[in-house]
């Protein structure tokens, strides 16, 4: 996982939670959403986590303090449905640890109970601990392999806590995958449950419709009307199917340029 | 073009183009332009008529019989000055607009079936004039201390602002993409308008000392109240276009290989992902594609496939060819290049593999029936004609809403029912100070409606700051040597 602060001083200004930015690496490069985890308005600054799974995010990840990004569009999307709603359950994995940070702390601020779950693999996989134990009534870790917290998964975790308590709300951010089986967990229930999206994208305003999903038997554009959809409405199916598209060249790019590519490690690019 | 040229008249100089088969397989430029000797031999034909009537096909105006005069007297950079007097953008215009239903349509030649080729020799001055280099900067006038916005950056936006910018005003442009242009960059593909000569046309408002501020949202990143508040802009012009890709509401639209028109030309001229993997966007490339519609953009699509490598490529429309919107040029481009045209057919559902691809296309054929209120005859279905036309790859060029993304950030401003902005004939919205035009009052039109819809707007901000009217300095101004 790789964290990112960019300068972008009108972009903190505006930021709310739950918003997203396209980035371009560079020239060539594609137009890529990834979402707002944290911002600092006064030092004009955002913070963004993503992990390097292709071309894009390898780019980003090559970037070394001071360097500069080609495009930064934001904030996009709709914010995030901040209220009180009593007692909220979050859960993150993968980037989505990071991107639930900026929306726990809101609504913590709100006057809600927050739970915060998180998931990896293993430990060392975990990250933005502490700004998460501090803004979370109650912190809980999963680790795939146990190696920390509990040995599970998010949507496992999840089951435990509303079995345990009365809660208000559910909201999701992680792998598609992820996101789908927490939802699938809080059905039962029916518990109301939130996730935001991360479909395809271009352009983030609602002018070329990769983005589309069937959420409750109406097409929605992710970037426009989401990201944030109810987790029990959303067509699964074809949210795995569309971001499937490209599986074919995304690895073609990513064997093109990363054989020529110095793959520097872990870093903070301004 | 029926017949041959009377005795003695010279015929209607054909524009050189790359041979159909060579073109369909690559990027570059369709049709290749005139030589000099061509200019002057196409020139020679007009009648130079007392009153001319292929100017009141114009909706800019452009002094035709002038330049046309000018360039038959080989004073080629002259003519595409007299051009630029009221059209800033005379290569672009010259390569897309209609001529057909505009000056030529309405030239006295026309009758006879051969009209100037007005079109052809407005390209080539401006080609000629940018070729040689021999662009000059008009004069601006002094500074007026006056700050005007202008969000979007498409033929409106860059008509406003160079208008404006040469009359004393401080201009910046606010353009959502990484890139400006507007539909000129990510809509209308390579081999129709070469790039360059729109960043060239940008570069020349950059020197006459537009400000450009790509990546920037109005609405989200940036509002019209901040515009006009706190940043101090006197006015702003909203030339955002019509963006919102329509969809056919039918069964199997979320498949794979479904895509919006504005996708497909964006991923393909944009991010140039015809360069895939040296550019990193992907596109499909599809070996049977079918596109769904009947204009420009359809065309634009279609052929866009068949330079990625398309061994059928479709269109699907449900009128007859007589009906289609787009322009005549590039229909009949299409059909030398060997795109099939599927007329008077209907989609009725896309059939998807088990992986959740497209596999193939369920059409009905149509009949026209009975006139509807504009005159076009309605296609209605024959029953039961349904078959499956096998693709991989389905475009969806059926048209364009208005994209709610600024106007839904400004409760004040008056839409109609289509969401589309309200102004009165010289471009001015319900807001004070907020003007508008272009795509997002008309709905989808023409490169040239959207600047005469600029020029309208740049007279009436003038008009309402305070400004002497009068012909645009802009365009009558002497050149800088
Ligand atoms: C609103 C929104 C917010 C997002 N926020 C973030 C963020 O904060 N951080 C972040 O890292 N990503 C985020 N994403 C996803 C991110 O956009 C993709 O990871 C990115 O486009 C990958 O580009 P790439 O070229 O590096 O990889 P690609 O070449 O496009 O993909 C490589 C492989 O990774 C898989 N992949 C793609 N996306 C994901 C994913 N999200 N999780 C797991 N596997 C994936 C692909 O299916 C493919 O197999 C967000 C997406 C959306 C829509
Ligand atoms: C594929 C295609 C082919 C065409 N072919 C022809 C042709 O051959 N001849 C012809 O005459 N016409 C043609 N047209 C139509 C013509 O291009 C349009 O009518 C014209 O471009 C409209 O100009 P505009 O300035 O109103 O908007 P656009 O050209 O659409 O430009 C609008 C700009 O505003 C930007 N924008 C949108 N929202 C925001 C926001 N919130 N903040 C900041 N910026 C924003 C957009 O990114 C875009 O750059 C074609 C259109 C398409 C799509
Ligand atoms: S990303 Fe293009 S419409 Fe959503």
């Amino acid at each position: 996982m790789h964290r990112m602060v960019i300068e972008a001083p009108l972009l903190a200004k505006k930021v709310q939670p739950g918003q997203f930015l396209i980035i371009m690496a560079d020239e060539e490069g594609e137009r890529i959403p990834i979402s707002v985890a944290d911002w600092d308005a006064s030092a004009g600054t955002i913070t963004i986590y993503f992990l390097e799974v292709g071309v894009s995010t390898m780019k980003l990840a090559q970037k070394n303090a001071g360097d500069g990004l080609y495009a930064v569009v934001g904030p996009l999307g709709r914010p995030a449905k901040l209220a009180k709603y009593g007692t909220v359950v979050m859960g993150g994995g993968c980037y989505g640890i990071g991107a639930i940070t900026s929306i726990a702390r809101a609504l913590k601020e709100m006057g809600n109970r927050v739970i915060v779950i998180t998931e990896a693999r293993s430990k060392y996989l975990l990250y933005n601990r502490e700004a998460l134990r501090a803004i979370a009534d109650e912190y809980i870790e999963a680790t795939s392999d146990g190696s920390t917290g509990i040995k599970g998964k998010v949507q496992d975790v999840v089951q435990y806590v509303i079995y345990r308590e009365k809660v208000d709300l559910a909201y999701f951010i992680g792998c598609t995958f992820m996101m789908m089986n927490c939802s699938n967990a809080t059905k039962g229930k029916g518990l109301r449950t939130l996730v935001a999206l991360n479909t395809l994208m271009l352009d983030g305003t609602g002018m070329c419709g990769v983005c589309r999903v069937n959420v409750g038997g109406q097409t929605k554009f992710a970037c426009v009307d989401g990201p944030e959809f109810d987790g029990h409405q959303i067509d699964w199916l074809g949210v795995f199917h569309r971001k499937s598209m490209y599986l074919q060249e995304e690895l073609l790019a990513y064997q093109y340029h990363s054989c020529r590519a110095l793959r520097p490690t872990d870093q903070e690019g301004k | 073009m029926e017949g041959g040229p009377e005795k003695g008249r010279v015929p209607r100089q054909k524009m050189p183009e790359q041979p159909p088969l060579v073109r369909a397989r690559n990027f570059n430029e369709v049709p290749l332009g005139y030589s000099p000797e061509m200019a002057l031999l196409e020139a020679g034909r007009c009648l130079q008529c007392k009153k001319p009537t292929c100017m009141t096909g114009c909706p800019v105006g452009v002094k035709i019989p002038e330049f046309v005069k000018l360039i038959r007297e080989g004073e080629f950079v002259a003519a595409a000055r007299k051009v630029k007097e009221t059209n800033a953008l005379p290569a672009v215009c010259g390569r897309v607009c209609p001529q057909e239903v505009q000056c030529e349509g309405s030239c006295v030649l026309a009758k006879k079936g051969e009209p100037v080729a007005i079109g052809h020799l407005e390209r080539f001055c401006a080609d000629y004039e940018r070729r040689t280099d021999q662009v000059c900067l008009p004069v601006k006038a002094a500074a007026n201390g006056r700050k005007v916005a202008v969000v979007g950056c498409g033929p409106a936006g860059l008509t406003v602002a160079g208008d404006l910018i040469l009359r004393g005003y401080q201009v910046t442009i606010f353009e959502a993409l990484h890139k400006p242009g507007g539909v000129l960059v990510y809509g209308i593909p390579e081999f129709r308008l070469p790039k360059e000569i729109v960043d060239s046309e940008i570069r020349y408002l950059q020197s006459l000392g537009v400000e450009l501020r790509p990546n920037m949202v109005v609405g989200t990143s940036l509002t019209v109240k901040e515009l006009m508040g706190e940043m101090g802009y006197d006015a702003v012009f909203i030339g955002v276009g019509a963006g919102l890709p329509q969809f056919m509401g039918i069964h199997g639209e979320e498949l794979c290989g479904v895509y919006s028109a504005n996708e497909y030309l964006t991923r393909a001229n944009l991010l140039k992902s015809y360069r895939f993997p040296r550019y990193d966007t992907p596109l499909a490339r599809g070996r049977n594609v079918a596109v769904v519609g009947g204009g420009n953009v359809a065309m634009d699509s279609v052929r866009t496939a068949l330079r990625l490598g398309a061994d059928n490529a479709f269109i699907v429309y449900r009128r007859s060819i007589e009906e289609m919107p787009a322009r005549r040029e590039e229909v009949h481009h299409a059909q030398q290049e060997g795109v099939q045209f599927k007329l008077l057919t209907n989609p009725v559902e896309v059939i998807g593999d088990e992986r959740g691809w497209v596999k193939a296309l369920k059409c009905i054929r149509m009949e026209l029936g009975e006139p509807d209120a504009k005159g076009r005859r309605k296609p209605v279905p024959v029953k039961g004609s349904w078959f499956d036309l096998p693709v991989d790859i389905v475009v969806i060029a059926i048209g364009t809403n208005a994209n709610p993304l600024l106007t839904s950030s400004m409760q004040e401003l008056k839409l109609n029912e289509h969401g589309y902005i309200v102004t009165d004939p010289e471009g001015r919205t319900s807001v004070p100070g907020v003007y508008a035009g272009g795509d997002i009052v008309t709905g989808s039109a023409t490169v040239i409606q959207a600047m005469g819809a600029g020029r309208r707007a740049a007279n009436a901000i003038h008009k309402d700051l305070g400004g002497e009217a009068g012909p645009p300095e802009a365009c009558s101004g002497t050149l800088q040597p």
